[in-house]
């Protein structure tokens, strides 16, 4: 569902609300509040997920251990593995993530998800028709390409470790995260090749 | 319980509208109710579970009307009346408050101790019934109660993909009836078994699903 600000008034009231009783209440305070925005507005976000794919892509042993185990993510100092499951995009195996139910998410590796991720479009959708959701983000996949589509439904996980694209064999691991969106992490793009001529990707 | 939260193959919801260059929150008040959720979770107040059932159980309208952090605002609302941290009377008192004078400041009295918590006796988690490769069936239930079977999943056949360990049981846990750890099994059901012919031959879904939602197939 969009965001409709005609309903932020009432919301925001009821949230100042809320805040205030349990300040109050000596359940929390102003400034924990503060702190832990601003801590996941610096730290958390798929820069995370796009640095154990670059990793993954430079490291085949690391790729091995991270595909048994999502715990593997430790080893690049991130935290939060231990229920996640990385599944491979190869040329004949497309994964897809979603969460019908309600909204989960890899935070630990991507952030929070974007809105249309929430949305009931993509909730009711990613399960029967995953060919047609991909081809709305501009991904025909061939026929005989096989569509894996993981719902989200306990505290496990999911994020997709894209094809490396082709003409990077020069790049190094900096410069190959760089290339990794979130949206390829989700499962619902590829990564593109880099872009030449000194045209930055959008 | 058979809620609008249960969308997976539903029709009517339109394309999937994406958002260029999206702020991480589209308002104050979401980052602060995001955090505040955060907070209070941690501490044990409700459970995650809990949470999510607390947006279930909204009016079926209501939910598919309200953007998700209201959704979360709701359930947030309802779960601290429910574990008697706020009343209703007290809440409504205190939005009525803000409104008249919305600059307030609040006053910090006592810092209570988090709760203890709950106690419930607990038997070890049974072992695992199925191993990758077996055949199994998602059981045809109904629950009224928070659960995280799909309802699109009931009643068919999938095969036990991988094990995932022992996990806490939802379906009690939401409703503060204890964690009874279970084993959880991501489970792989074939596209045509579960949306018959029209569904695509080489597409598959795969859920994660705890050990009671299962029988063994018969062959």
């Amino acid at each position: 569902m969009p965001y409709d600000p005609e309903q932020e008034p009432y919301v925001a009231l009821r949230t100042k609300a809320l805040e205030s009783l349990l300040i109050e209440k000596g359940l929390l305070s102003a400034e924990a509040v503060d702190e832990r925005i601003s801590e996941y507005e610096r730290d958390i976000g798929p820069l995370k997920g796009a640095r154990v794919v670059a990793r993954a892509w430079v490291e085949p042993d690391f790729k091995a251990r991270l595909l048994q185990h999502g715990a593997a993510i430790a080893e690049l100092g991130l935290t939060g593995g231990d229920n996640l499951v990385v599944v491979e995009n190869t040329p004949d195996e497309h994964h897809l993530v979603v969460c019908t139910l309600c909204s989960c998410y890899p935070w630990m590796v991507l952030g929070l998800p974007p809105t249309w991720y929430k949305s009931f479009a993509y909730r009711s959708r990613a399960v029967i028709e995953p060919r047609a959701v991909l081809h709305e983000f501009g991904l025909d996949l061939d026929e005989g390409v096989a569509v894996h589509v993981h719902d989200s439904s306990a505290e496990v996980r999911y994020m997709v470790l894209p094809e490396r694209p082709p003409g990077t064999e020069e790049l190094t691991e900096v410069e190959l995260a760089a290339l990794v969106t979130r949206d390829a992490m989700i499962g619902v793009a590829k990564v593109a090749g880099p872009v030449h001529q000194g045209v930055a990707p959008v | 319980m058979n809620g609008v939260h249960d969308m997976g193959g539903m029709h009517g919801f339109g394309p999937i509208v994406r958002e260029v260059n999206e702020p991480l929150f589209h308002a104050d008040w979401e980052a602060r109710l995001w955090a505040i959720d955060r907070i209070v979770l941690q501490q044990g107040y409700f459970t995650i579970d809990a949470h999510r059932y607390g947006i279930e159980r909204m009016e079926p309208a209501h939910y598919l009307r309200a953007s998700y952090y209201e959704r979360w605002l709701a359930s947030f609302e309802y779960n601290l009346i429910h574990e008697g941290i706020l009343t209703d009377d007290e809440l409504r008192a205190r939005i009525e408050f803000l409104r008249r004078h919305p600059d307030s400041a609040t006053r910090q009295d006592a810092i209570p101790a988090p709760p203890a918590p709950r106690e419930h006796p607990q038997s070890p988690p049974p072992a695992p019934r199925f191993a990758v490769g077996d055949s199994v069936v998602a059981r045809n239930i109904h629950p009224v109660g928070h659960t995280r079977l799909p309802r699109y999943a009931r009643g068919k056949h999938g095969t036990i993909h991988r094990l995932h360990g022992s996990h806490i049981f939802p379906d009690t846990n939401a409703h503060g009836l204890g964690e009874n750890p279970q084993p959880l099994y991501i489970v792989r059901f074939e596209a045509r078994e579960l949306w018959g012919d029209s569904a695509g031959p080489r597409e598959a879904v795969y859920l994660d699903l705890w050990d009671s939602y299962l029988e063994p197939a018969r062959s």
